[in-house]
């Protein structure tokens, strides 16, 4: 790949997976019609979902998957420590994710509940910078990957990247999706982070909130809102606990 | 000391979903081990359920797997509306199916192409294609976008649907789009032709072991949602009572759990699918199985491989067929039934791309689960993967390979199962 006219040395790249469903990852095998440009545009030096290389000399670590045990913990210091850059990928990195609805329970129930009298070690949900130093975070249940593209060309010209400061809504309006609560159903689409082109609500779903707030999210705009509809409280404090991406907002909810 | 050794230990199998761990050994032509472990970090998903509303159930179950989420999305969906005796219909009934179909195609093409496929070429990974045979990448890549592109219209999203939800679907996919799949479905025989002709010279280990298959019972149809469960050794229960057919139990050395029917073990997927319910397959997709020698009742788990793209022949036609009966429906065919949450369980079985999937809800009166349970596929096979290691490996070890041979056979007996070990350990 040439930028400006000069040739661009191709970074190596590694995927390493922890606490997750591997969903992120599989997207960087998705979007298959720029697929092969972009596979040649980096080296995969070890990506253990698709390949056996097993390589250690990266430029660019991803990392998948929250930290849920200690070997996790002393894997990823190890892969800092030979990564120029680490970044987390997908919510479940950048958050805790879904995972981080079982720091709610005692873990030790939780572990007889699942298995009895033979219980498997285990952590309470960390996000990858709650562990160690992050350069940068691309959020998303699953990530899309046309950003991840975006993003790993502007590392490889070490341009730094910005996220849309605006949120999901915006990206609703582009996109002409009716609004959800004008059908009376929940959305966390004024307050979420945009850049994922709004999916969710397009579908039918409502945003759940992957991305994480938004730089220029109003909560108080948003629990007026929700208060008008006659939303409940229940039903909205599910929703932003979901992705663990709003524990300042569940703090702050004055319904 | 030993004279003739074998000592094979593989930490975190590659080309594969999740992590698990091989370790063989072979002392004076001796078996002295052979083991499958898995060592994933288990998630607790049937503990996060407890107490959640049953409109997030299947939003958070689909993150047990980053590959076959909607086929998790459809058997909890399904579980829920059993609970409320829910019937959802018609036209939800064959958008789901859709839906199914479209993700079965895109996890056997990504498991034929990117996962196995590397294996009998003596490659690390697909990447190297790029350059030798960069038409087999585009081939793999035609028919995954594909089936993405099937799954993006039906469900909303291929990983993580947003489109499906209880009762029904919500919403309508435009029918100029699916008009326009379904021709490029059409078209894509070609590439499940070329598919065939490249897959039947792969040479598969000859190795059987006499297995119990279970799956879904097909009554008319090749089987993919709801109804019986059968077993190849004469097990006929209905749904619900799926676990005197699982039987889970946890064992020290995994985190996933182990399950025996009628023997040891058993195995579900497209192989015990196929051997199952053959008769139901599309002619074509028949066709195309006794082309790659896979005879049912086979008990050589390598022969899961052909299996996948027998059935990724058997979907594409079905899908095509099931496009046709939903653009002919009425506009304004309802897409959602009435959910009216009550006190009960409900239990949902789906034949996802690995196996039969099972999702189990007690709900209370306010719609708020009480108590989860999911018994994935891979956690059906681990048992039988890791009971078929000895066997295999005293087989091969007896003619004599090295061990690297038998490293790279035992790795291509576990992808055979395209294990997804992340969904095995939720």
């Amino acid at each position: 790949m040439k930028h400006l006219s000069i040739q661009l040395k191709r970074p190596g790249i590694a995927v390493f997976d922890f606490t997750s469903c591997e969903g992120c990852e599989l997207q960087l095998a998705n979007k298959e019609d720029t697929l092969v440009d972009f596979l040649s545009a980096v080296e995969v030096v070890a990506f253990r979902e698709v390949s056996s290389e097993k390589g250690e000399d990266y430029d660019i670590a991803f990392i998948e998957g929250a930290i849920s045990r200690q070997d996790e913990v002393e894997r990823l210091r190890g892969i800092r420590e030979r990564a120029k850059v680490l970044v987390s990928l997908g919510t479940c990195a950048c958050f805790g994710g879904v995972n981080r609805l079982k720091n709610a329970f005692d873990l030790e129930a939780a572990n007889r509940e699942v298995y009895g009298d033979k219980p498997k070690e285990t952590l309470p949900v960390r996000s990858v910078s709650e562990v160690v130093a992050v350069d940068l975070e691309i959020p998303g249940c699953p990530v899309n990957k046309e950003e991840v593209e975006r993003i790993v060309q502007h590392l490889m010209v070490d341009v730094p990247y910005s996220f849309p400061l605006y949120p999901v809504c915006v990206e609703c309006r582009q996109r002409f999706t009716i609004c959800l609560f004008e059908k009376g159903r929940l959305c966390l689409g004024p307050i979420t982070r945009a850049g994922c082109n709004a999916p969710c609500p397009a579908g039918g779903l409502g945003c759940w909130g992957c991305r994480g707030p938004a730089a220029v999210a109003n909560y108080e705009e948003f629990f007026a809102l929700v208060r008008e509809r006659g939303l409940m409280r229940e039903e909205l404090i599910e929703r932003l606990s979901f992705f663990g991406a709003f524990e300042d907002a569940v703090s702050c909810c004055p319904l | 000391m030993a004279t003739t050794l074998i000592d094979v230990k593989v930490h975190h199998l590659t080309r594969v979903e999740g992590h698990g761990d091989i370790r063989i050994r072979v002392e004076d032509g001796k078996l002295v081990e052979a083991s499958w472990e898995v060592v994933e970090t288990p998630r607790y998903f049937e503990v996060m359920l407890k107490g959640k509303h049953y409109t997030t159930a299947a939003v958070l179950t689909a993150r047990i797997c980053g590959i076959c989420s909607i086929g998790h999305c459809l058997a909890s969906l399904r579980a829920t509306e059993q609970a409320f005796g829910v019937t959802i219909p018609e036209a939800a009934r064959k958008l789901r199916l859709l839906a199914k179909h479209g993700e079965t195609l895109q996890s056997h093409v990504l498991h034929l192409f990117f996962l196995a496929a590397p294996d009998f070429l003596r490659l690390p990974s697909v990447l190297p294609l790029l350059e030798a045979h960069p038409e087999i990448v585009r081939l793999a890549r035609d028919l995954k976008g594909l089936a993405n592109r099937l799954c993006d219209t039906v469900a909303g999203r291929t990983t993580h649907p947003v489109s499906l939800e209880v009762g029904g679907v919500a919403r309508m996919p435009d029918k100029r789009d699916l008009t326009g799949l379904q021709a490029e479905l059409r078209a894509s025989f070609d590439n499940l032709r070329r598919a065939t002709d490249l897959f039947r010279i792969f040479s598969i280990p000859d190795f059987q072991r006499e297995t119990e298959f279970v799956s879904l019972k097909g009554e008319n149809t090749y089987p993919f949602i709801g109804g019986r469960i059968m077993s190849s050794d004469g097990v006929d229960l209905p749904e619900a009572d799926y676990q005197a057919a699982t039987n889970e139990y946890v064992t020290e050395n995994n985190t996933s759990k182990w399950c025996g029917l009628s023997r040891d073990a058993y195995a579900v997927g497209a192989l015990a699918r196929i051997n199952n319910n053959h008769l139901f397959l599309h002619p074509e997709a028949r066709d195309a199985a006794f082309v790659l020698g896979l005879l049912p009742v086979s008990h050589n788990p390598f022969m899961n491989n052909f299996a996948q793209l027998v059935e990724c022949i058997h979907v594409t036609h079905e899908s095509i067929r099931l496009i046709d009966e939903v653009v002919d429906m009425a506009a304004n065919a309802p897409l959602m039934a009435e959910v009216v949450p009550r006190a009960g369980e409900g239990v949902g079985a789906v034949e996802v791309p690995r196996g039969i999937l099972f999702h189990h809800y007690v709900y209370d009166e306010r719609g708020r689960i009480l108590k989860a349970n999911c018994v994935i596929p891979t956690t059906q096979n681990n048992a039988n993967i890791h009971l078929d290691m000895g066997p295999l490996v005293e087989r091969f070890a007896a003619e004599g390979m090295s061990d690297s041979q038998i490293e790279l056979l035992c790795s291509m007996l576990v992808r055979a199962y395209d294990p997804c070990i992340s969904c095995s350990v939720h």
